[in-house]
């Protein structure tokens, strides 16, 4: 009691107040942030299983797509026609939550996804059966067995540029962007790669042939299961993700340092 | 504190301006007083001072333990069959065991300095910068005697050759760097020339366009709107990375592209460069050289990572934002007999960024 009462007289601090201060602020901006993110993954859409028919899916269409598609996929001023996009084009616009669009931007963000998977079959099998296009792969394709290494050098080649070569995602312009690939699953890449959604250019069979294909998403598929090999990816952004880390903590901690020493002691 | 001795007094009594000095003054700080000696918690506290003296061999005994910890960790966790976490592993716990060792040794001396050690000031005064006239005697004097005890300047065979073999040790050098000069020959009119190198590229009336990198020639009825190829010569798929395989790549990738034929804007003259709303593009940036790969397939822009130079492929690639200065160098192309895309010529200008003699 004597000393706390010198420490106050001397209006001294323990040495270890400020780290417990940051601590505390820390640990509270963190909980704050875990309950809130929580808070949102819990919010998941109920499914109710029934089988849906074509007729089912152009009601859901005109319901909910044909305002800005139009009533025939003919589309309007405030969207695309649909000709020749196929089933594989709605279930990758719907299923990742990218449609329908909550308004007009540079590029459609994913949302919570809106349909059931039933709906969004139905509403596929529709739009399939008036304007015919890239349809759903067969499962070899997606089940990750390929080349993982051919697959690397496919993807290096041809996809690294946007995607970043770890699949973390990368600006392109005007707003636009590259979505990361780290979540994404083995149809919806498959999905992307055969109908070129929005700005991404299209990669038929004549391009990258189904094997290809199949290489791609198994490195994709590697790339989510495995831990990146070296430590610590920060966001696998490459130089400045890593040079942004070394001179904030790096050179923080060597002026932080550099302060202690020069100080005099009390 | 007492500072009645100063230790360069005699040197003070004779201090002369040197010819250096732009402005002579004649002693620049008068009295430069110390402020008060303040004690320190471990001058007044033989508490404190117990503390600080267990905290400094704490720190020095957990850097023998860390020390010994990276020795521990060496054989707790071994690189087995290459696996990629027991080489993580590794690295991990020895690294930070011989960084404990370290830290703690440095933040233990730096404790021991401030808390422990006398921090009595005191003042260290500078020199004159001439030194006094004994001592530049001395100094000719033994400059002089090194001379006559070496014979340097009377054996002038030893010195003469010596100087020899130092000009010639620079002669390597210079014939290291002769390399990068042109070296032409009647064989090789254009080896080295970078001029020549730099504004010729493999692309030659002909040249199939391939798939990067299996070589792969392309159909045009491959090239389904929309679409993007990464494309080299045909040709360079068959080179050896000894036959100048990435020089000649650095310079020929092509990014191949259809576009719907009435959102293209060919310029004058170059209305039969592409076929069908497919059109070729170098893929060296015109600023420094990155390869401009982004492509948007609605917008037709084409973004280059490095500087965020844009460049608009429906009108001739020209530049819509950013620091490069001109246009991607187009490729002309044809379909050839069998349907697949040939060059019909290599670029009409030199690919890449700007160089002295660019025109």
């Amino acid at each position: 009691m004597a000393r706390e009462n010198k420490r106050r007289a001397s209006g001294r601090r323990s040495p270890l107040a400020a780290v417990v201060l940051i601590g505390v602020g820390l640990l509270m901006t963190g909980g704050i942030y875990a309950g809130a993110s929580a808070a949102v993954a819990s919010t998941d859409t109920s499914t109710t299983k029934t089988a849906l028919t074509v007729d089912d899916g152009k009601k859901l269409f005109q319901a909910n797509c044909a305002t800005c598609h139009g009533m025939d996929l003919q589309g309007t001023a405030n969207g695309p026609s649909l000709f020749g996009v196929g089933e594989l084009s709605v279930e990758f616009q719907v299923a990742t939550g990218r449609m329908p669009l909550a308004m007009q931007g540079p590029q459609a963000p994913q949302k919570p996804v809106q349909f059931t998977e039933d709906q969004i079959r139905a509403m596929a099998a529709y739009v399939q059966s008036v304007s015919p296009g890239p349809t759903y792969p067969d499962q070899q394709t997606l089940d990750g067995k390929g080349d993982v290494a051919t697959g690397a050098e496919i993807f290096r080649t041809n996809c690294a540029m946007c995607h970043n070569v770890a699949g973390a995602g990368g600006a392109l312009t005007e707003g636009k962007y590259a979505p990361a690939l780290d979540k994404t699953s083995a149809l919806h890449m498959y999905a992307a790669m055969v109908t070129g959604p929005q700005n991404m250019p299209v990669f038929s069979d004549l391009n990258l042939n189904l094997e290809q294909k199949r290489d791609i998403i198994s490195y994709l598929l590697y790339l989510q299961q495995h831990e990146s090999a070296g430590g610590f990816a920060l966001g696998s952004l490459g130089p400045v993700a890593e040079g942004l880390f070394i001179w904030i903590f790096g050179i923080g901690s060597l002026i932080g340092v550099t302060v202690w020493i020069t100080a005099k002691s009390n | 504190m007492a500072h009645e001795e100063d230790p360069l007094e005699h040197e003070r009594a004779s201090w002369k301006p040197s010819p250096g000095l732009a402005v002579a003054v004649p002693d620049p700080v008068q009295n430069a007083a110390l402020p008060p000696h303040r004690e320190r918690e471990t001058d007044t506290d033989p508490a404190a001072m117990t503390r600080a003296v267990r905290t400094v061999y704490t720190l020095f005994y957990l850097s023998v333990a860390a020390s010994i910890w990276a020795v521990a960790a060496y054989m707790i966790f071994p690189i087995e069959n290459g696996e990629i976490t027991s080489i993580r592993h590794n690295n991990l716990f020895i690294g930070l065991g011989i960084a404990l060792a370290l830290l703690a040794i440095g933040i233990g001396a730096i404790h021991w300095s401030k808390a422990i050690m006398s921090d009595k000031e005191f003042i260290e005064p500078r020199h004159a910068t001439r030194g006094r006239d004994s001592t530049r005697e001395a100094s000719y004097k033994a400059f002089a005697e090194a001379n006559e005890e070496s014979g340097f300047g009377r054996r002038v065979m030893i010195r003469n050759s010596l100087f020899a073999a130092l000009v010639a040790s620079i002669i390597p050098g210079i014939t290291l760097f002769r390399g990068l000069a042109p070296h032409d020959s009647a064989a090789d009119p254009h080896a080295g020339d970078p001029v020549y190198l730099l504004n010729h590229t493999m692309w030659k009336k002909g040249s199939r366009l391939a798939h990067d990198p299996s070589g792969v020639p392309i159909k045009a009825s491959d090239v389904t709107l929309g679409s993007a190829f990464h494309v080299i010569p045909e040709d360079l798929a068959k080179l050896d990375h000894g036959q100048g395989y990435l020089e000649e790549k650095a310079k020929a990738i092509v990014l191949l592209m259809r576009l719907p034929v009435d959102e293209l804007h060919p310029a004058p003259g170059r209305e039969d460069w592409g076929f069908d709303g497919i059109v070729a593009y170098s893929k060296v940036c015109t600023h420094v050289g990155c390869p401009v790969a982004l492509y948007e397939q609605q917008t037709h822009h084409l973004l280059c990572p490095c500087h965020q130079s844009q460049f608009d492929v429906s009108h001739n690639a020209r530049v819509i934002f950013g620091p490069a200065a001109r246009p991607l160098p187009q490729l002309p192309i044809e379909v050839d007999s069998e349907g697949y895309i040939v060059a019909k010529s290599d670029f009409h200008e030199p690919v890449g960024p700007s160089f002295w003699e660019r025109h």
